[in-house]
């Protein structure tokens, strides 16, 4: 299949203007400023283009939705805060095409009339906020950013933001408050940042891959893109793939292979290592529900599970997953899944913002009580304490972090319930072999070899 | 033009809560449409505090069901939403009391508040007018699940009249509002995030402003107390009376909290939804002059006693509104088994445990030994070493009685 961000991404000197320029680079700047504003929206709704933050909302729907009062200014905010366990996919296409996301971001701003617009990057990826401010410079240098691009009277700035170590800065509303100065907490919605964003005006907050998707969508046309992939799942996704598997990093897919290929072909995963068997996975990020390894491949209804929005969806929460952000985390044989849950329990702890209470107190109590079971302390009535506090947060709190602290732990539960029963019934044990039961291990039969 | 649509637009929206229809002014919140049908249709708000702008949302116990978004758009919201940050649209259908999954992730959102709450309310200011002690009635649980090690804080003083127990702290975000919105300038706030947030200054004792005394009012538990009223009385044995006087800082609209002559504290005026009352159009905090400073009735023209309309202990059982009526369920009944004496003291006649066999008269005085001469040394009979090492202190009460100050 043919890559559409990573295509150039292993071509030398790539990082720097000239040859990412020789390469056909800012071709989609020179096109998309001859046209309407309007038209790149109606372009990037043809293509299907869907968020790839981990919602999975139209983008084209979401530009739509900006409110475009009179002598009010609008901003585009790139969200490159990516925190969440597991997805490291814009880390890469930041390191290594830079410009690819510094063009989309400028055909972006064009569409949505947006002068100035902010690139809020986490704190930790220092590095790669000095490539983007060079990045910047360059494009500055050679006339696509700054007072009237390429003679169109279009203005563009844009500056880059870093974050201070905080994952909920990755949830929008949160991230313009840090953006504006302020503590990073997420505001109670409505109104939503398309009516009242950044400095109170109309803002988009959009992915770092959904943007550079953009330059692909205006280059060979929505249409073109809306071919790649399958249903509703359009274009093309980076995964980030890590965990037990062969040959961990990030992988750019087209939507139509199925989960079991991802993981076994030697294009992408390569398999498990040391002859281990699959045992649950991940699909989406720390944050979407784990599947079993059975769950995981196929799906209920006893269809091959794809690598996409619908496919890992299927089932729902009972027996499916989510797309979510594509951070792949697989694991194998060896591996506990409380001793898991445990270690994402205290992720969400730590990176509650403490503003609702069902967050605050909740993800703190679930810490507790799933180390107590770790560490061979646990009772049964525990398990049950577990599910009943995850169901007290899912749905309570401002914004989805609450969601993303108690679906795993619901999963977790709902998938492994015997397995934290194997750790409370086997306290020794439990102490001395922390990968409990293996049995959900099974046997793949037909592997796929591509 | 303009003159004729502002007309044809609806001044009102109606809503129905619970069953029952009324009508509001547009951009009313779903919890002051509630509170307007009053009662226990109005869900139980901790944070959320109609004069301080942007408060609310963050308690999540006011949350209901929206059955239907309104007569354009009829679907039912597919999550429970904060009542207080949310406004009411034309023919909304709003579920509060009558929703089990409201009732549920209520009871849920009281038991995440107080894990990590001491309930140490004896030795607490607040208790009698605590708002989360009533929640806790009203949605509580008989016991908690909770088996860990509560988050403590060390005790602070912010400012010469605000003592700060952050262990109480339920992080309403109210009082970081009022030094936002009544003071000049906001010099404590939320340090640290998550489980660990903590409220403070940078620099302690720092608080020293005109209206930080509000910040007291506005807790809804006993985290921020009144420094020069702190283990001086229960507030139940106070009487509120109204007064006012001419300060040219505030309104000078005041409850005197009383027992006798002596006033043991100010307070601002509270509603029957615990937060300050409206006069003239204003809301009527006060200033700390008023508050810390004219402990003297001289100080004050007296209006006559406050009328507590909210259930509530310090309404001494004589509340007239109908906020709040859930009672605790009392365990004397269940304890009595159907036997009703007079007086609790009867329970010695009653008890089957207890019964007396021999009068209290008929039995020989034990407390008189031949060989005690009045020293208590002075024979191996040390009747009375339960008294030596006893020492009064300077008020004349006994200092091993933990429960003398």
């Amino acid at each position: 299949m043919r890559k559409l961000l990573l295509e150039k991404a292993n071509i030398e000197g790539i990082r720097g203007y000239d040859v990412y320029r020789r390469e056909g680079g800012y071709k989609s700047v020179e096109k998309a400023l001859k046209m309407s504003p309007n038209d790149i929206v109606e372009e990037v709704k043809r293509s299907g283009l869907r968020g790839r933050g981990g919602a999975g909302f139209p983008t084209g729907m979401k530009w739509s939705f900006l409110a475009k009062p009179e002598g009010v200014a609008r901003y585009l905010v790139c969200n490159a805060d990516e925190s969440e366990p597991g997805t490291f996919k814009d880390r890469y296409l930041m390191e290594f095409i830079p410009h690819l996301l510094i063009e989309g971001m400028i055909v972006s701003s064009f569409a949505l009339g947006s002068n100035v617009s902010y690139i809020y990057i986490r704190g930790e990826y220092d590095w790669i906020t000095d490539i983007l401010e060079n990045t910047i410079a360059e494009a500055k240098q050679n006339g696509f950013l700054g007072k009237n691009i390429l003679g169109s009277g279009f203005d563009c700035e844009i500056y880059t933001h870093r974050g201070a170590g905080a994952y909920i800065c990755g949830e929008e509303t949160a991230l313009l408050e840090s953006l504006e100065g302020k503590r990073g907490l997420p505001r109670i919605k409505p109104p939503f940042p398309a009516v009242k964003g950044l400095y109170n005006c109309p803002t988009v907050v959009n992915n770092v891959e959904t943007l550079a998707a953009v330059v692909s969508i205006i280059n060979e046309g929505g249409e073109a893109y809306s071919k790649i992939g399958i249903g509703k799942s359009t274009g093309t996704k980076l995964i980030s793939a890590c965990g037990n598997i062969n040959k961990p990093g990030v992988y750019e897919i087209d939507m139509t292979i199925s989960v079991e290929e991802f993981i076994y072909s030697d294009e992408y995963c390569g398999g498990i290592p040391n002859g281990k068997k699959l045992k649950a996975c991940i699909p989406g990020g720390s944050s979407v529900p784990i599947l079993p390894a059975n769950l995981l491949l196929r799906t209920a209804k006893g269809e091959k599970r794809l690598m996409n929005y619908e496919s890992l969806a299927d089932g729902g929460f009972a027996t499916g997953s989510m797309m979510g952000s594509g951070g792949f985390e697989v694991l194998d044989e060896d591996q506990c899944i409380v001793r898991h849950t445990l270690s994402l329990a205290r992720f969400y702890r730590h990176e509650s913002c403490g503003q609702c209470s069902p967050c605050r107190e909740g993800t703190g109590w679930m810490e507790k009580i799933l180390k107590k079971i770790e560490n061979g302390k646990g009772e049964l009535k525990d398990i049950d304490l577990l599910w009943d506090i995850q169901r007290k947060i899912e749905g309570n709190t401002i914004c989805p972090l609450g969601d993303a602290a108690a679906w795993p732990v619901a999963a977790a539960i709902r998938h492994f319930r015997d397995e934290f029963e194997w750790h409370v019934l086997h306290p020794e044990e439990c102490l001395k072999r922390n990968y409990g039961l293996a049995h959900y291990a099974d046997p793949i039969e037909n592997i796929v070899t591509t | 033009m303009a003159e004729e649509i502002k007309n044809t637009a609806p001044q009102n929206f109606k809503v129905t809560i619970d069953n029952i229809t009324v009508e509001v002014p547009v951009g009313t919140t779903i919890l002051n449409a509630a509170r307007m049908v009053g009662g226990e249709v109005a869900p139980p708000a901790m944070c959320y505090y109609t004069h301080l702008k942007d408060s609310g949302g963050k308690c999540r116990t006011c949350l209901v069901e929206i059955a239907a978004g309104s007569t354009a758009d009829p679907r039912p919201m597919p999550k429970l939403v904060a009542s207080c940050r949310t406004n009411v649209m034309d023919g909304m259908v709003v579920k509060n009391i009558t929703s089990e999954k409201v009732l549920d992730a209520r009871k849920g959102v009281v038991e995440f508040l107080l894990i990590n709450h001491p309930l140490d309310c004896p030795i607490c200011d607040q208790a009698g007018e605590c708002y989360l002690q009533d929640l806790s009635y009203a949605h509580g649980a008989v016991q908690t699940r909770y088996e860990f090690k509560r988050r403590t804080f060390v005790r602070e003083d912010i400012g010469q009249y605000i003592q700060l127990h952050m262990t109480r702290c339920i992080l309403c975000y109210r009082c970081v509002y009022v030094a936002d919105q009544l003071t000049n300038n906001r010099v404590h706030g939320i340090l640290d995030r998550g489980d660990q947030s903590d409220i403070s200054t940078y620099i302690s004792k720092a608080i020293d402003n005109d209206f930080s005394g509000n910040m007291i009012d506005v807790c809804p538990v006993g985290a921020l107390t009144d420094r020069t009223f702190r283990f001086k009385n229960r507030v139940w044995f106070l009487k509120p009376m109204d007064a006012h006087r001419d300060c040219d800082k505030c309104c000078g609209k005041v409850t005197l909290w009383n027992r006798g002559d002596e006033v043991y504290r100010i307070t601002s005026r509270k509603d029957q939804w615990n937060e300050v009352q409206m006069i003239d159009g204003k809301p009527a905090w006060i200033c700390n002059t008023c508050r810390f400073d004219k402990k003297h009735t001289s100080d004050w023209v007296i209006e006559g006693p406050t009328k507590i309309d909210r259930h509530s202990v310090i309404s001494q059982g004589h509340y007239v509104g109908s906020v709040g009526t859930v009672k605790p369920p009392d365990p004397l009944q269940k304890v009595l088994q159907g036997r009703k004496p007079h007086l609790l003291l009867d329970i010695h006649d009653q008890s089957e445990v207890n019964t007396a066999e021999v009068h209290l008269s008929e039995i020989e005085g034990p407390s008189v030994f031949e060989t005690f001469n009045g020293d208590p040394h002075a024979s191996g009979h040390n009747v009375t070493d339960v008294k030596i090492g006893v020492s009064t202190n300077e008020k004349g009460t006994d200092s091993t009685n933990p429960n003398t100050p």
